[in-house]
Protein backbone atom coordinates (compact mmCIF):
# COMPACT_ATOMS: atom_id res chain seq x y z
CA UNK A 1 0.00 0.00 0.00
CA UNK A 2 1.46 3.39 -1.05
CA UNK A 3 0.86 7.00 1.29
CA UNK A 4 -1.46 8.83 -1.70
CA UNK A 5 -1.41 12.43 -0.16
CA UNK A 6 -3.50 13.42 -3.61
CA UNK A 7 -6.28 12.11 -1.87
CA UNK A 8 -6.16 14.29 0.82
CA UNK A 9 -6.10 17.39 -1.98
CA UNK A 10 -8.64 15.68 -4.03
CA UNK A 11 -11.03 16.04 -1.07
CA UNK A 12 -9.93 19.39 1.04
CA UNK A 13 -13.14 21.46 0.49
CA UNK A 14 -14.79 18.63 2.67
CA UNK A 15 -11.37 18.38 5.12
CA UNK A 16 -11.79 22.27 5.80
CA UNK A 17 -15.20 21.92 6.08
CA UNK A 18 -15.19 18.83 8.92
CA UNK A 19 -12.29 21.07 10.60
CA UNK A 20 -14.67 24.22 10.64
CA UNK A 21 -17.48 22.11 12.21
CA UNK A 22 -15.07 20.26 14.93
CA UNK A 23 -13.70 23.91 15.53
CA UNK A 24 -16.84 25.31 15.67
CA UNK A 25 -18.48 22.76 18.39
CA UNK A 26 -15.20 22.56 20.20
CA UNK A 27 -14.90 26.33 20.91
CA UNK A 28 -18.86 26.77 21.77
CA UNK A 29 -18.63 23.62 24.03
CA UNK A 30 -15.83 24.65 25.77
CA UNK A 31 -17.25 28.10 26.52
CA UNK A 32 -20.52 27.12 27.17
CA UNK A 33 -19.13 23.99 29.54
CA UNK A 34 -17.13 26.75 30.96
CA UNK A 35 -20.01 28.52 32.05
CA UNK A 36 -22.43 25.79 33.10
CA UNK A 37 -19.48 24.70 35.16
CA UNK A 38 -19.12 27.49 36.87
CA UNK A 39 -22.43 27.96 37.50
CA UNK A 40 -22.23 24.71 39.36
CA UNK A 41 -19.97 25.10 41.08
CA UNK A 42 -20.96 28.61 42.15
CA UNK A 43 -24.27 27.17 43.37
CA UNK A 44 -22.48 24.02 45.13
CA UNK A 45 -20.13 26.54 47.12
CA UNK A 46 -22.94 28.71 48.08
CA UNK A 47 -26.10 26.89 47.87
CA UNK A 48 -26.25 24.76 50.85
CA UNK A 49 -26.39 20.90 51.28
CA UNK A 50 -29.30 20.64 49.30
CA UNK A 51 -27.54 22.05 45.95
CA UNK A 52 -24.54 20.67 46.78
CA UNK A 53 -24.92 16.91 47.01
CA UNK A 54 -27.26 16.13 44.10
CA UNK A 55 -25.09 18.68 41.93
CA UNK A 56 -22.47 16.60 43.26
CA UNK A 57 -24.00 13.29 42.43
CA UNK A 58 -24.24 14.24 38.63
CA UNK A 59 -20.83 15.17 38.56
CA UNK A 60 -19.83 12.12 39.47
CA UNK A 61 -21.53 10.41 37.19
CA UNK A 62 -20.41 12.34 33.89
CA UNK A 63 -17.24 11.93 34.93
CA UNK A 64 -17.54 8.59 35.83
CA UNK A 65 -18.96 7.33 32.47
CA UNK A 66 -17.52 7.28 28.97
CA UNK A 67 -18.62 9.82 26.96
CA UNK A 68 -19.31 7.71 23.71
CA UNK A 69 -21.93 5.90 26.15
CA UNK A 70 -23.53 9.58 27.53
CA UNK A 71 -23.73 10.83 23.95
CA UNK A 72 -25.16 7.46 22.33
CA UNK A 73 -27.70 7.51 25.39
CA UNK A 74 -28.79 11.62 24.54
CA UNK A 75 -28.99 10.57 20.91
CA UNK A 76 -30.58 7.37 20.27
CA UNK A 77 -31.76 7.10 24.04
CA UNK A 78 -33.54 10.41 23.87
CA UNK A 79 -36.58 9.52 21.30
CA UNK A 80 -38.15 7.27 23.94
CA UNK A 81 -38.13 10.04 26.61
CA UNK A 82 -39.57 12.58 23.94
CA UNK A 83 -35.97 14.61 23.34
CA UNK A 84 -35.50 14.14 19.62
CA UNK A 85 -32.45 16.65 18.68
CA UNK A 86 -30.32 16.72 14.87
CA UNK A 87 -26.87 15.67 15.14
CA UNK A 88 -25.54 19.12 15.68
CA UNK A 89 -27.02 20.43 18.81
CA UNK A 90 -27.14 16.68 20.71
CA UNK A 91 -23.63 16.72 19.84
CA UNK A 92 -22.79 20.16 21.60
CA UNK A 93 -25.42 19.94 24.55
CA UNK A 94 -23.48 16.34 25.42
CA UNK A 95 -20.00 17.92 24.83
CA UNK A 96 -21.01 21.29 27.00
CA UNK A 97 -22.30 18.99 29.67
CA UNK A 98 -19.37 16.71 30.07
CA UNK A 99 -17.21 19.74 29.75
CA UNK A 100 -19.07 21.22 32.38
CA UNK A 101 -18.54 18.13 35.12
CA UNK A 102 -15.27 18.69 34.57
CA UNK A 103 -15.11 22.73 34.34
CA UNK A 104 -17.21 22.62 37.78
CA UNK A 105 -14.45 20.34 39.52
CA UNK A 106 -11.71 23.01 38.08
CA UNK A 107 -13.45 25.89 39.22
CA UNK A 108 -14.28 24.11 42.72
CA UNK A 109 -10.39 23.70 43.01
CA UNK A 110 -10.09 28.02 42.22
CA UNK A 111 -12.47 28.78 44.50
CA UNK A 112 -10.18 27.03 47.10
CA UNK A 113 -7.57 28.20 46.54
CA UNK A 114 -8.29 32.05 47.44
CA UNK A 115 -7.23 32.84 50.56
CA UNK A 116 -10.62 33.00 52.55
CA UNK A 117 -9.11 36.41 53.87
CA UNK A 118 -9.33 38.14 50.45
CA UNK A 119 -13.32 37.37 50.59
CA UNK A 120 -13.43 38.58 54.58
CA UNK A 121 -12.05 42.05 53.51
CA UNK A 122 -14.27 42.47 50.88
CA UNK A 123 -17.28 41.96 52.71
CA UNK A 124 -15.92 44.44 55.82
CA UNK A 125 -15.76 47.15 52.96
CA UNK A 126 -19.48 46.32 52.20
CA UNK A 127 -19.09 44.07 49.15
CA UNK A 128 -22.38 41.52 48.23
CA UNK A 129 -21.77 38.12 47.45
CA UNK A 130 -21.94 38.58 43.87
CA UNK A 131 -19.54 41.58 44.08
CA UNK A 132 -17.22 39.31 45.89
CA UNK A 133 -17.38 36.87 43.19
CA UNK A 134 -17.06 38.84 40.43
CA UNK A 135 -14.20 41.39 41.57
CA UNK A 136 -12.23 39.28 43.68
CA UNK A 137 -13.08 35.45 43.59
CA UNK A 138 -13.31 35.47 39.49
CA UNK A 139 -10.16 37.50 38.51
CA UNK A 140 -8.17 35.49 41.57
CA UNK A 141 -8.85 32.44 40.17
CA UNK A 142 -8.54 32.99 36.89
CA UNK A 143 -4.78 32.14 37.05
CA UNK A 144 -5.17 29.30 39.14
CA UNK A 145 -8.24 27.36 36.64
CA UNK A 146 -5.83 28.37 33.35
CA UNK A 147 -3.35 25.38 33.12
CA UNK A 148 -6.36 22.60 33.88
CA UNK A 149 -8.82 24.50 31.95
CA UNK A 150 -5.98 24.40 28.56
CA UNK A 151 -5.60 20.37 29.55
CA UNK A 152 -9.48 20.11 29.62
CA UNK A 153 -9.87 21.80 26.24
CA UNK A 154 -7.46 19.62 24.58
CA UNK A 155 -8.95 16.60 26.33
CA UNK A 156 -12.42 18.04 25.25
CA UNK A 157 -10.95 18.82 21.53
CA UNK A 158 -10.21 14.65 21.48
CA UNK A 159 -13.08 13.78 22.74
CA UNK A 160 -15.34 15.41 20.37
CA UNK A 161 -14.20 12.64 17.21
CA UNK A 162 -16.71 10.92 19.41
CA UNK A 163 -20.33 12.63 17.94
CA UNK A 164 -18.84 11.01 14.81
CA UNK A 165 -21.07 7.94 16.21
CA UNK A 166 -24.19 10.27 16.06
CA UNK A 167 -23.33 11.16 12.42
CA UNK A 168 -22.23 15.09 13.28
CA UNK A 169 -20.65 16.43 9.81
CA UNK A 170 -17.25 16.29 12.14
CA UNK A 171 -13.73 16.22 11.18
CA UNK A 172 -13.35 12.48 12.15
CA UNK A 173 -16.56 11.48 10.22
CA UNK A 174 -15.75 13.73 7.19
CA UNK A 175 -12.17 12.06 6.91
CA UNK A 176 -12.96 8.35 7.77
CA UNK A 177 -16.03 8.66 5.00
CA UNK A 178 -13.18 10.07 2.72
CA UNK A 179 -10.81 7.19 3.75
CA UNK A 180 -13.74 4.38 2.83
CA UNK A 181 -14.46 5.97 -0.38
CA UNK A 182 -11.03 5.93 -1.41
CA UNK A 183 -9.49 3.08 0.38
CA UNK A 184 -7.39 5.39 1.75
CA UNK A 185 -7.64 4.44 4.97
CA UNK A 186 -3.82 4.69 6.48
CA UNK A 187 -3.97 8.38 4.85
CA UNK A 188 -7.16 9.29 6.80
CA UNK A 189 -6.06 8.21 10.02
CA UNK A 190 -2.82 9.77 9.26
CA UNK A 191 -4.39 13.31 8.35
CA UNK A 192 -6.36 12.59 11.20
CA UNK A 193 -3.81 12.23 13.62
CA UNK A 194 -1.80 15.30 12.24
CA UNK A 195 -5.12 17.82 11.93
CA UNK A 196 -5.94 17.29 16.32
CA UNK A 197 -2.27 18.31 17.03
CA UNK A 198 -1.68 20.93 14.98
CA UNK A 199 -5.25 22.49 16.91
CA UNK A 200 -4.04 21.09 19.84
CA UNK A 201 -0.53 22.46 20.01
CA UNK A 202 -2.23 25.57 19.21
CA UNK A 203 -4.42 25.79 21.85
CA UNK A 204 -1.49 25.01 24.33
CA UNK A 205 0.62 27.72 23.08
CA UNK A 206 -2.08 29.76 23.27
CA UNK A 207 -2.53 28.84 26.99
CA UNK A 208 0.49 29.69 27.89
CA UNK A 209 0.64 32.74 26.26
CA UNK A 210 -2.47 33.88 28.50
CA UNK A 211 -0.91 32.39 31.38
CA UNK A 212 2.26 34.04 31.54
CA UNK A 213 0.38 37.57 30.74
CA UNK A 214 -1.97 37.28 33.00
CA UNK A 215 0.72 36.33 35.88
CA UNK A 216 3.25 39.68 34.99
CA UNK A 217 1.23 41.13 38.33
CA UNK A 218 2.81 37.82 40.77
CA UNK A 219 6.12 37.35 39.67
CA UNK A 220 7.96 41.24 38.77
CA UNK A 221 9.65 42.99 41.21
CA UNK A 222 9.77 46.88 41.26
CA UNK B 1 -20.61 60.20 79.96
CA UNK B 2 -21.34 59.94 75.93
CA UNK B 3 -22.42 57.10 74.19
CA UNK B 4 -19.37 54.50 73.56
CA UNK B 5 -18.78 53.87 70.04
CA UNK B 6 -19.25 49.98 70.74
CA UNK B 7 -20.55 48.25 73.44
CA UNK B 8 -20.61 44.46 73.97
CA UNK B 9 -22.76 42.94 76.33
CA UNK B 10 -23.06 39.07 77.74
CA UNK B 11 -20.91 38.21 74.41
CA UNK B 12 -20.59 34.50 74.40
CA UNK B 13 -18.69 32.68 71.14
CA UNK B 14 -18.49 29.22 70.94
CA UNK B 15 -17.17 27.05 68.12
CA UNK B 16 -19.50 23.55 68.03
CA UNK B 17 -19.04 22.75 72.16
CA UNK B 18 -16.18 24.77 72.91
CA UNK B 19 -16.23 27.79 74.53
CA UNK B 20 -13.98 30.73 73.08
CA UNK B 21 -15.33 34.08 74.90
CA UNK B 22 -17.49 33.95 77.73
CA UNK B 23 -19.40 36.57 79.21
CA UNK B 24 -17.90 39.44 77.74
CA UNK B 25 -18.47 43.20 78.56
CA UNK B 26 -16.80 46.18 77.23
CA UNK B 27 -17.51 49.63 76.05
CA UNK B 28 -15.18 51.11 73.27
CA UNK B 29 -15.03 54.77 74.06
CA UNK B 30 -15.57 56.79 70.72
CA UNK B 31 -12.14 58.85 69.59
CA UNK B 32 -9.82 56.74 72.02
CA UNK B 33 -7.71 53.85 71.18
CA UNK B 34 -8.57 50.85 72.54
CA UNK B 35 -5.94 47.59 73.05
CA UNK B 36 -6.94 44.07 73.49
CA UNK B 37 -4.30 42.03 74.65
CA UNK B 38 -3.50 38.61 76.45
CA UNK B 39 -1.73 35.34 75.55
CA UNK B 40 -2.78 33.07 72.38
CA UNK B 41 -5.93 31.31 72.46
CA UNK B 42 -7.50 34.33 75.26
CA UNK B 43 -9.74 35.22 72.73
CA UNK B 44 -8.66 38.69 71.79
CA UNK B 45 -9.09 38.19 67.84
CA UNK B 46 -12.20 36.46 68.01
CA UNK B 47 -13.62 39.63 70.09
CA UNK B 48 -12.18 41.88 67.33
CA UNK B 49 -13.53 39.65 64.81
CA UNK B 50 -16.76 39.54 66.91
CA UNK B 51 -16.72 43.21 66.23
CA UNK B 52 -16.21 43.30 62.50
CA UNK B 53 -18.90 40.46 62.47
CA UNK B 54 -16.68 38.24 60.64
CA UNK B 55 -17.57 36.22 63.37
CA UNK B 56 -21.17 35.76 64.85
CA UNK B 57 -21.24 35.61 68.29
CA UNK B 58 -23.22 32.89 69.72
CA UNK B 59 -24.94 34.71 72.48
CA UNK B 60 -25.21 38.54 73.54
CA UNK B 61 -25.36 41.66 71.89
CA UNK B 62 -23.06 44.39 70.01
CA UNK B 63 -24.31 47.61 69.14
CA UNK B 64 -22.49 50.54 67.43
CA UNK B 65 -23.05 53.83 67.99
CA UNK B 66 -26.56 52.77 69.73
CA UNK B 67 -27.24 50.33 66.52
CA UNK B 68 -27.55 46.65 66.23
CA UNK B 69 -24.43 44.55 64.70
CA UNK B 70 -26.30 41.09 63.65
CA UNK B 71 -28.84 40.63 66.14
CA UNK B 72 -31.32 42.67 68.24
CA UNK B 73 -33.59 41.56 70.99
CA UNK B 74 -37.17 41.39 70.02
CA UNK B 75 -40.26 42.33 71.92
CA UNK B 76 -40.42 39.05 73.65
CA UNK B 77 -36.75 39.49 74.71
CA UNK B 78 -35.52 36.42 72.15
CA UNK B 79 -32.13 37.13 69.70
CA UNK B 80 -33.30 37.90 66.07
CA UNK B 81 -30.76 38.13 62.81
CA UNK B 82 -31.28 41.59 61.11
CA UNK B 83 -31.59 42.07 57.43
CA UNK B 84 -28.84 41.74 55.71
CA UNK B 85 -28.80 44.93 54.37
CA UNK B 86 -28.90 46.68 57.90
CA UNK B 87 -26.16 44.68 58.65
CA UNK B 88 -24.17 45.76 56.09
CA UNK B 89 -25.12 49.35 56.83
CA UNK B 90 -23.88 49.02 60.29
CA UNK B 91 -20.63 46.69 59.40
CA UNK B 92 -19.71 50.20 56.99
CA UNK B 93 -19.26 52.43 60.06
CA UNK B 94 -16.03 49.70 60.98
CA UNK B 95 -12.79 49.42 58.88
CA UNK B 96 -10.63 46.30 59.12
CA UNK B 97 -7.09 45.48 59.07
CA UNK B 98 -5.81 42.08 59.00
CA UNK B 99 -2.68 40.58 59.92
CA UNK B 100 -2.31 39.05 56.36
CA UNK B 101 -3.36 42.41 55.13
CA UNK B 102 -5.24 40.47 52.79
CA UNK B 103 -4.85 42.66 49.70
CA UNK B 104 -6.20 41.34 46.30
CA UNK B 105 -3.16 40.16 44.53
CA UNK B 106 -4.72 41.09 40.88
CA UNK B 107 -5.02 45.02 41.53
CA UNK B 108 -2.68 47.26 42.29
CA UNK B 109 -2.04 49.48 45.45
CA UNK B 110 -4.52 52.14 43.93
CA UNK B 111 -7.02 49.43 42.76
CA UNK B 112 -6.98 47.89 46.28
CA UNK B 113 -8.08 51.30 47.73
CA UNK B 114 -10.28 52.33 45.19
CA UNK B 115 -11.82 48.81 44.40
CA UNK B 116 -14.87 49.64 47.20
CA UNK B 117 -15.87 52.77 46.54
CA UNK B 118 -16.42 52.16 42.60
CA UNK B 119 -18.36 48.42 43.35
CA UNK B 120 -19.66 49.03 46.45
CA UNK B 121 -20.37 52.92 46.60
CA UNK B 122 -20.57 53.22 42.73
CA UNK B 123 -18.63 56.93 42.92
CA UNK B 124 -17.05 56.96 39.34
CA UNK B 125 -13.76 55.84 38.68
CA UNK B 126 -12.14 59.47 38.40
CA UNK B 127 -13.28 60.32 41.86
CA UNK B 128 -12.70 57.06 43.42
CA UNK B 129 -9.38 57.20 42.20
CA UNK B 130 -8.57 60.55 43.59
CA UNK B 131 -9.57 59.69 46.99
CA UNK B 132 -8.02 56.84 46.80
CA UNK B 133 -4.73 58.78 46.18
CA UNK B 134 -5.78 60.78 49.11
CA UNK B 135 -5.67 58.29 51.56
CA UNK B 136 -2.14 56.36 49.75
CA UNK B 137 -0.72 60.25 50.59
CA UNK B 138 -1.83 59.72 54.09
CA UNK B 139 -0.27 56.62 54.61
CA UNK B 140 3.02 57.69 52.62
CA UNK B 141 2.36 55.86 49.22
CA UNK B 142 1.94 57.65 46.70
CA UNK B 143 4.46 57.10 44.65
CA UNK B 144 3.50 53.06 44.70
CA UNK B 145 -0.01 53.62 43.83
CA UNK B 146 0.79 51.51 40.46
CA UNK B 147 2.92 48.60 42.04
CA UNK B 148 1.17 45.72 42.83
CA UNK B 149 0.99 43.82 46.33
CA UNK B 150 3.57 41.38 45.60
CA UNK B 151 5.94 44.05 44.51
CA UNK B 152 5.43 46.15 47.78
CA UNK B 153 7.27 44.85 51.07
CA UNK B 154 5.00 43.73 53.83
CA UNK B 155 4.64 47.28 55.84
CA UNK B 156 4.10 48.91 52.35
CA UNK B 157 1.16 46.20 51.96
CA UNK B 158 -0.09 46.89 55.59
CA UNK B 159 0.13 50.42 54.88
CA UNK B 160 -2.20 50.09 51.43
CA UNK B 161 -4.42 47.72 53.75
CA UNK B 162 -5.20 50.30 56.33
CA UNK B 163 -5.56 53.41 53.72
CA UNK B 164 -8.08 50.72 51.81
CA UNK B 165 -10.26 50.75 55.24
CA UNK B 166 -9.46 54.64 55.81
CA UNK B 167 -11.28 55.58 52.16
CA UNK B 168 -14.62 54.43 53.25
CA UNK B 169 -14.54 56.79 55.92
CA UNK B 170 -15.00 54.33 58.89
CA UNK B 171 -16.14 55.95 62.19
CA UNK B 172 -14.15 52.82 63.98
CA UNK B 173 -11.25 51.31 62.77
CA UNK B 174 -10.23 47.69 64.14
CA UNK B 175 -6.65 46.27 64.08
CA UNK B 176 -6.03 42.71 64.19
CA UNK B 177 -2.41 41.72 65.35
CA UNK B 178 -1.23 44.52 62.03
CA UNK B 179 2.36 44.07 62.79
CA UNK B 180 2.24 40.46 63.64
CA UNK B 181 3.42 39.24 60.27
CA UNK B 182 6.05 42.09 59.36
CA UNK B 183 9.99 42.30 60.06
CA UNK B 184 10.73 43.79 63.43
CA UNK B 185 12.13 46.59 60.74
CA UNK B 186 8.96 46.98 59.65
CA UNK B 187 6.79 47.14 62.76
CA UNK B 188 7.80 51.29 62.45
CA UNK B 189 5.99 52.33 59.44
CA UNK B 190 3.02 50.82 60.40
CA UNK B 191 2.81 51.79 63.99
CA UNK B 192 3.74 55.30 62.40
CA UNK B 193 1.02 55.56 60.66
CA UNK B 194 -1.63 53.92 63.60
CA UNK B 195 0.06 56.66 65.55
CA UNK B 196 -0.94 59.55 62.90
CA UNK B 197 -4.80 58.28 63.09
CA UNK B 198 -4.84 57.96 66.77
CA UNK B 199 -3.85 61.49 66.77
CA UNK B 200 -6.56 62.44 64.57
CA UNK B 201 -9.11 61.21 67.06
CA UNK B 202 -9.92 58.07 65.16
CA UNK B 203 -12.03 55.23 67.25
CA UNK B 204 -9.51 52.09 67.65
CA UNK B 205 -9.75 48.65 68.67
CA UNK B 206 -6.51 47.49 68.18
CA UNK B 207 -5.47 43.63 68.91
CA UNK B 208 -1.50 43.19 69.21
CA UNK B 209 1.55 42.13 71.00
CA UNK B 210 3.25 45.39 70.73
CA UNK B 211 2.83 45.69 74.39
CA UNK B 212 4.65 48.91 74.20
CA UNK B 213 2.69 50.35 72.20
CA UNK B 214 -0.44 49.65 73.48
CA UNK B 215 0.98 51.16 77.33
CA UNK B 216 2.16 54.35 75.05
CA UNK B 217 -0.62 55.24 73.19
CA UNK B 218 -3.65 53.09 73.90
CA UNK B 219 -6.48 55.11 76.11
CA UNK B 220 -7.93 51.43 77.21
CA UNK B 221 -6.24 47.89 77.79
CA UNK B 222 -7.89 45.17 78.15
CA UNK B 223 -6.38 42.10 79.09
CA UNK B 224 -8.06 38.58 78.01
CA UNK B 225 -7.77 35.15 79.62
CA UNK B 226 -8.64 31.59 78.64
CA UNK B 227 -11.64 33.66 76.64
CA UNK B 228 -12.20 35.98 79.77
CA UNK B 229 -11.87 39.86 80.12
CA UNK B 230 -9.85 39.91 83.18
CA UNK B 231 -9.36 43.83 83.38
CA UNK B 232 -10.41 46.99 81.59
CA UNK B 233 -8.82 49.95 82.43
CA UNK B 234 -6.69 53.18 81.57
CA UNK B 235 -2.75 52.09 80.96
CA UNK B 236 -1.70 53.83 84.15
CA UNK B 237 -4.24 51.60 86.46
CA UNK B 238 -3.82 48.49 84.30
CA UNK B 239 -0.12 48.38 84.09
CA UNK B 240 0.41 50.13 87.97
CA UNK B 241 1.91 47.46 90.81
CA UNK B 242 0.81 45.50 92.42
CA UNK B 243 -0.42 43.54 88.56
CA UNK B 244 -2.91 41.05 88.81
CA UNK B 245 -1.04 38.00 89.11
CA UNK B 246 -1.91 36.93 85.52
CA UNK B 247 -0.88 39.83 83.70
CA UNK B 248 2.20 40.12 85.35
CA UNK B 249 2.85 35.98 84.21
CA UNK B 250 2.03 37.29 80.72
CA UNK B 251 4.00 40.33 80.93
CA UNK B 252 7.29 38.83 81.96
CA UNK B 253 6.89 37.11 78.94
CA UNK B 254 7.38 40.34 77.01
CA UNK B 255 10.01 42.28 78.70
CA UNK B 256 12.51 41.47 76.36
CA UNK B 257 10.02 42.22 73.75
CA UNK B 258 9.51 46.53 74.00
CA UNK B 259 7.91 46.35 76.96
CA UNK B 260 11.30 46.74 79.32
CA UNK B 261 9.92 50.38 80.06
CA UNK B 262 6.59 48.62 82.39
CA UNK B 263 8.88 46.51 84.76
Amino acid sequence: MMFDPGVILKHLPEIISGTGVTLALWIAGMVLGMFIGFVVATLRRYGGVMVDIPLGLVVEVLRGTPFLIQIFLVYYGGPFVGISLDPIPCGLLGLSIYAAAYYSEIFRAGYGAVPHGHVEAAECLGFSRLQVIRRILLPEMALIVLPPSVNLSVILLKESAVLSIITVPELTTTVSAIGSQEYAFLEAIFLLAVIYWVIVEAAARLGRFAESRFSTYRFSTP
Amino acid sequence: MTLPAISVRNLVKRFGQTPVLQDIDLDIPEGKVSCLIGPSGSGKSTLLRCLAFLEEATEGMITVNGEALGFFENARGERERLPSTQIRAVRAQIGMVFQQFNLWPHMTALGNVSEALKTVHKVPRKEAEERAMAQLKKVGLENRAGHYPAQLSGGQQQRVAIARALALSPKIMLFDEPTSALDPELTGEVLTVMRDLAADGMTMVVVSHEIGFAATIGHQISFLDQGRLVLTGAPADVFAKPRHPRLEQFLDTYLDRGASMLA
